[in-house]
């Protein structure tokens, strides 16, 4: 389990609205979740890397070219809302 | 559609519409057909395309003439709806995306061509997450052997429109197993490639560094070259492998005389896996012997760290992935006073359980006090993962494991237990986390539902796999049938 008020904590960080029953069904399941998954601890791995890509890419570089990418009018076409020129938003609270 | 089209692979069908013998029109108007028949039980489609789909089929006709045409193009093909397609609704499954148009088409639908003869976006888990199809926000998908089962997921309506003859191939995406376990549960081949094989961009992200484009298809030949038309290096990715493209035909029927194949034991002698797959899985490597491999056994030790490995790498990519989701640039929003209120309501109504679920797992594993516990020995494990599989790759060319535990189990009985469901990867994630090529080949019936044996090989080492894979299918006397009949 964890408690009610750390699912909340978690659901703020992530801005993700919850309803009262959703969080009480969340502190159950991800409780037995986690408890599953803690199985890794039993590892000791003080000395080994971590990886993040299977392949071990690092700093992929390309030329700084200007290319013809998406316009501004197609970028806001998608928008929930926007004006001519900028996505618009809420007031920022 | 006709018996006589039906009974085709797609290499088939592509051969003889190049030979003449049939339209790629009326192939269409026969894939467009059986999608009208069956559709309403098996709900494989969230977007349907006939009118792209003829226009294209036309193109492909009129080019037909001049030559120089891929062999895939003369396919019809269904793809996968995390894909984004330019003007053509992508809906990740997801309410969150239900008008969205993509601006731009995917890499892997650009290289297959131009002409692609999409007939529709296939059903699937919300942003590709969970192992039944069941969590889409447009319906859960039917499996065609079992009307009343699920299809297996999270490409469940790709395996299923294959499977239900609904066309001839498909397009799906694997992260821990969602090619794979879908192909197995559903009587077909699915192939995830090697990480970064296939250009992602375009491919809306679930967990970067798992997230691979892959063939649905009829058979292994199918697999091979539906994976020539969609491979290469792409700019546009950054993880996209810089690795020249085989010719993934060629050597496809050399058989495996001589080839080292390792069957894992962790994973087929695991208590969690059915005895009627189990039992699959052992034939299967009797049958590799049989046509000249040589068989023996290889120990993947962490194998069983490999699914809470993957359940925190996935989820922690899925928390910052996601957040992308917020009703600013794209997608639904539910409006508010302020802006932190409008992205909570859109995020609270848009997204489904099963999302919500794992950003809640990833942020919570991601934050202040745990990362070090979770995310960070979750890579460590990886690593050691990886180096599970160089050893194993020392002695064999090919692994051998089941696919998924089971058959397919029937439609809402797994729904209130996400560890149970999760447990359907056990098998699949290793080779996600090790970013190496895994094929799902069936391997019989048991309780008369199609098993899935799954083959796994070394990095960029495909043309080995597939080769394999085919040498299997044809010892297993596999012969793909369309569902339901």
């Amino acid at each position: 389990m964890i408690s009610e008020e750390e699912v909340r904590h978690v659901a703020d960080l992530a801005r993700l609205g919850l309803t009262d029953e959703e969080v009480e069904r969340m502190s159950g399941q991800l409780g037995a979740i986690l408890d599953s998954i803690e199985k890794i601890g039993e590892l000791d791995l003080d000395e080994v890397q971590p990886t993040a890509n299977p392949l071990n890419l690092t700093n992929v570089l390309r030329s700084d070219e200007p290319r013809r990418e998406l316009s501004r009018e197609e970028a806001l076409s998608v928008a929930p809302e926007a004006t001519e020129e900028l996505f618009t938003v809420p007031r920022i609270d | 559609m006709p018996a006589e089209l039906q009974g085709l692979t797609a290499y088939e069908l592509a051969e003889r519409i190049r030979g003449g013998g049939v339209s790629a029109r009326e192939a269409t108007e026969a894939a467009l057909d059986r999608i009208e028949e069956v559709e309403d039980d098996i709900n494989a489609f969230v977007t349907r395309t006939p009118e792209i789909a003829l226009e294209k089929a036309g193109r492909i006709d009129g080019r037909l003439r001049n030559g120089g045409l891929n062999l895939w193009e003369c396919v019809p093909m269904a793809v996968k709806d995390v894909l984004s397609t330019r003007g053509v609704r992508t809906t990740c499954g997801s309410r969150i995306l239900e008008d969205f148009e993509p601006l731009y088409d995917a890499s892997a639908l650009v290289n297959f061509g131009e002409d692609r003869i999409m007939v529709g976006k296939t059903n699937c888990d919300e942003f590709a997450m969970g192992s039944s199809n069941e969590n889409s926000a447009y319906g859960p998908v039917h499996n065609p052997w079992d009307l009343d089962g699920v299809p297996g997921g999270s490409s469940g309506g790709s395996a299923a429109a294959v499977a239900a003859g609904e066309g001839w191939w498909a397009l799906g995406t694997d992260t821990g197993g969602s090619v794979r376990q879908p192909a197995a549960l559903c009587g077909i081949v699915g192939l995830k490639p090697t990480y970064g094989r296939v250009s992602r961009y375009g491919l809306i992200a679930f967990a970067s560094s798992l997230d691979q484009i892959g063939p649905m298809t009829r058979d292994v030949r199918d697999a091979a070259l539906l994976l020539q038309a969609i491979a290469g290096h792409d700019p546009r990715d950054s993880t996209s492998a810089n690795v020249e493209v085989p010719d993934y035909l060629a050597g496809l029927e050399d058989g495996v005389s001589g080839l080292r194949v390792g069957v894992v034991t962790e994973l087929t002698q695991n208590e969690g896996i059915s005895p009627g797959v189990r039992e699959a899985t052992e034939k299967a490597a009797r049958e590799l012997a049989a046509a000249g491999a040589e068989v023996g056994e290889v120990s993947l030790p962490h194998s069983e760290y490999g699914l809470p490995a993957y359940y925190i790498i996935a989820p922690a990519e899925v928390s910052s992935n996601l957040a992308r989701f917020d009703g600013v640039r794209y997608g639904h929003r539910v409006p508010a006073g302020g802006v932190h209120e409008m992205y909570r309501a859109t995020r609270e109504e848009g997204f489904g359980d099963e999302v919500k679920r794992r950003i809640m797992l990833g942020t919570y594993s991601l934050s202040s006090g745990y990362y070090e516990a979770y995310y960070a020995q979750a890579q460590k494990v990886r690593t050691k993962i990886i180096e599970d599989f160089r050893a194993a790759y020392a002695r064999y060319d090919v692994l051998l494991t089941p696919t998924a535990p089971t058959v397919a189990f029937g439609i809402g009985t797994k729904v209130d237990d996400p560890l149970e469901m999760y447990a359907q990867d056990i098998c699949s994630v290793p080779a996600s986390l090790a970013g190496v090529p895994a094929i799902s080949v069936p391997g019989g019936l048991s309780d008369g539902l199609p098993v899935g044996v799954q083959l796994m090989g070394d990095h960029f080492t495909e043309p080995t796999l597939l080769r394999a894979a085919r040498a299997l299918e044809k010892a297993t006397g596999f012969h793909f049938e369309a569902r339901p009949r």
